[in-house]
């Protein structure tokens, strides 16, 4: 058993808005071992965003106030860590890219400047004897555009954001991410906002890069297929709760909660020639006032009255597979 | 970049010439008949009708008004009757006191307010943002003239801080005359008591004159930057590890600049306005002072003058507005305007 590189704990964590106390996070428990990538899954609103926003302390509080749990990174409780520890884990240790490069560039500054500041910035905040030269700054930065495979790399240093397509800014948003040699990659949603045949391309270049970099990774995606192809184990995530955990082996061949069997009963297959697409009847819970029990009875095909006055613990399954449901050994038999 | 700014200049020109327009025909169509007061009370009306083909009133509006820009173009804005100058020699002559009050107020109101639009912001909701706000908020509810008489008060007649009015004391001479700015020209002859005196002497016409723009600026900075630090690219910054002072100062403010600068230009203008009222007050010798003293004599030439130097001078400061626009935001450089 390797060691983990990142443990999230008990983490729950809720929104302050004019409507009352939204609990967006409830008991969250999530694990990555060093060299490992975990795909974490889930639809829109889930939650899946905010538990790894807040692992580089980038939500905002008030609204968010973080109501209990740890998230340990080398020993280290982020929750806890000082402005200045954080500024030594931001791009440095843990990196991060998002969903929609359009918006995550600065839009008045080139390319080649945003990088400069950032290796600079890291620099500083290493505070190692060697001051690196802003010359040296742009060495580096060229050289990384390069490896993301950035067409014209050095002339585009002087290009600003909107003079990029979608996918050559995801790729200066991912040098950006990787400048400073990070130990872990939290990638939310890399791809949603990009075309398919780029989402293809961005896709391959993470992995290639986690490959050469040795990088840990935690990838939000809500396409399983992303999951099934780039991540050893994954989490799926259900109104602020995480419903089950496994290799990807286990959950996807073996699911053991009913919301992720839903789940992959939805997507659809070329081969099966269906005319409507299977999903799962109901909406989300209101999480401004969660029902008591399991949070996904009201549409749950099996729930029981248990479901509806007992939250569901984790269910230890085989071979470290878990799954937060009264049922889930009866499940994962069934669907073996 | 040039593009953009020869294009910028043309339309320039072009509403500068619709001003010289509207302000000819609102002072010939203007009740009152300017030759019968020129003639005086007992003239005939052969004399009227003779002052009326002298200065050219008999012929029809659009002729009058080809022959006036003419005159324009050559740099000939009419006599001054209460001066007995010509309008252009005043001009010059009061022109760079009212260039050095408005410049020195929006570096003034731009210094203050940016900083308080800053911190505001970043101090959302704060006693630190209550109280700069309520301070913005008083600024943009004073009167000009009234903050203007209550600052003589306090400050001058009170405490005797700063002098009452004027640009330099009685004793004093002015610097050698080389751009017409005494705070600027004291400095180029490194004459240092007449700099100091300038100073002196600026600080009171100019808070009162920068105090309803210093907090409609602020204001504006204020929700640019709190839109600005909401955005996905400052999300972005922190989670790359830049430190808050680069965030905010640099990656966020030059951001928040852009519509700030808009404000600025419409302030400047404002302020051009506000001079005629300030410099009353103050004494202060420049081309709103100018103006009052020939409307009360009735003298037409000086206010179509001053108000197309100033309107003029408004559309000056909103190229250069434009164009430090373009130098901001690399987005706006190659759109066509």
């Amino acid at each position: 058993m390797s060691q983990p590189i990142i443990e999230i704990r008990n983490y729950s964590l809720n929104f302050w808005t004019f409507d009352g106390v939204y609990h967006a996070l409830d008991d969250v428990n999530l694990t990555v071992e060093k060299g490992q990538s975990l795909g974490i899954v889930g639809e829109t609103g889930c939650g899946k965003s905010v538990t790894v926003r807040n692992i580089l302390g980038l939500l905002p509080s008030p609204p968010a106030e973080v109501v209990s749990g740890e998230i340990l990174y080398d020993g280290k409780d982020l929750l806890k860590a000082l402005p200045a520890e954080m500024h030594r884990i931001r791009g440095i240790e843990i990196a991060m890219i998002f969903q929609d490069p359009m918006t995550y560039l600065n839009p008045v500054f080139t390319v080649g400047r945003q990088l400069v500041d950032v290796v600079l910035a890291h620099n500083r905040a290493r505070g190692q004897g060697e001051k690196i030269s802003r010359k040296d700054a742009e060495t580096r930065a060229i050289e990384m555009l390069n490896k993301v495979r950035l067409p014209n790399a050095e002339k585009q240093m002087s290009n600003y954001p909107h003079q990029l397509s979608g996918g050559m800014r995801q790729r200066v948003l991912i040098a950006m991410a990787l400048i400073g040699r990070p130990k872990l990659l939290i990638a939310d949603e890399p791809t949603t906002a990009l075309d398919v045949t780029i989402q293809a391309q961005i896709l391959e270049l993470i992995a290639e890069l986690v490959e050469e970099l040795n990088l840990s990774v935690m990838m939000i995606t809500h396409d399983l297929g992303v999951v099934a192809k780039s991540c050893d184990r994954v989490a799926v995530m259900y109104a602020g709760k995480v419903v089950e955990t496994g290799t990807v082996a286990q959950v996807f061949d073996h699911p053991a909660h009913p919301y992720t069997q839903g789940l992959l009963r939805s997507i659809p297959h070329p081969e099966k020639n269906v005319s409507v697409l299977e999903g799962i009847p109901g909406f989300l819970p209101n999480l401004l006032d969660p029902p008591a029990g399991c949070r996904f009875a009201e549409r749950c095909p099996r729930a029981l009255d248990i479901c509806r006055k007992v939250t569901p613990v984790g269910n230890p399954l085989a071979g470290g597979h878990v799954a937060s449901c009264h049922l889930a050994e009866e499940l994962e038999a069934a669907s073996a | 970049m040039l593009l953009f700014t020869a294009k910028k200049f043309l339309i320039m020109v072009g509403t500068l010439f619709a001003l010289l327009a509207i302000t000819f025909t609102i002072s010939h169509v203007a009740p009152g008949d300017p030759a019968a007061l020129a003639a005086g009370p007992d003239a005939t009306e052969e004399m009227i009708q003779q002052i009326r083909e002298e200065f050219g009133l008999d012929k029809p509006l659009p002729v009058q008004f080809l022959i006036y820009v003419g005159g324009v173009l050559q740099g000939d804005f009419g006599t001054s009757i209460h001066t007995g100058r010509e309008v252009v020699s005043d001009l010059a002559r009061f022109f760079p006191a009212t260039l050095e009050l408005v410049l020195f107020s929006i570096l003034f109101a731009i210094a203050i307010a940016v900083p308080i639009g800053v911190i505001s912001a970043v101090r959302q909701n704060t006693i630190t943002d209550h109280t700069l706000r309520l301070f913005s908020v008083a600024g943009v509810g004073l009167p000009m003239f009234w903050l203007g008489l209550m600052l003589q008060l306090f400050f001058a007649l009170k405490l005797g801080w700063f002098p009452l009015g004027g640009r330099l004391g009685l004793l004093t001479d002015p610097p050698t005359t080389i751009t017409g700015l005494y705070i600027i020209d004291s400095l180029l002859t490194l004459n240092f008591t007449t700099l100091l005196e300038s100073l002196h002497h600026i600080v009171l016409p100019a808070v009162a004159l920068c105090f309803p723009a210093l907090a409609s600026i602020a204001r504006v900075n204020r929700a640019e930057m709190l839109e600005v630090l909401s955005q996905d690219y400052i999300v972005n910054a922190k989670a790359q590890g830049l430190s808050k002072f680069r965030i905010v100062a640099i990656y966020a403010l030059r951001n928040a600049m852009l519509p700030t600068m808009a404000m600025i230009g419409l302030r400047f203008g404002w302020m051009l306005g506000g001079t005629v009222l300030v410099e009353s007050v103050f004494n202060w010798p420049g081309v709103g002072l100018y103006a009052v003293e020939a409307a009360v004599a009735s003298d037409f030439e000086p206010i179509v003058a001053v108000t197309v130097l100033l309107g003029f001078m408004f559309m000056l400061a909103n190229l250069a507005i434009d164009i430090v626009y373009g130098i901001l935001d690399p987005r706006v450089r190659g759109a066509n305007i």
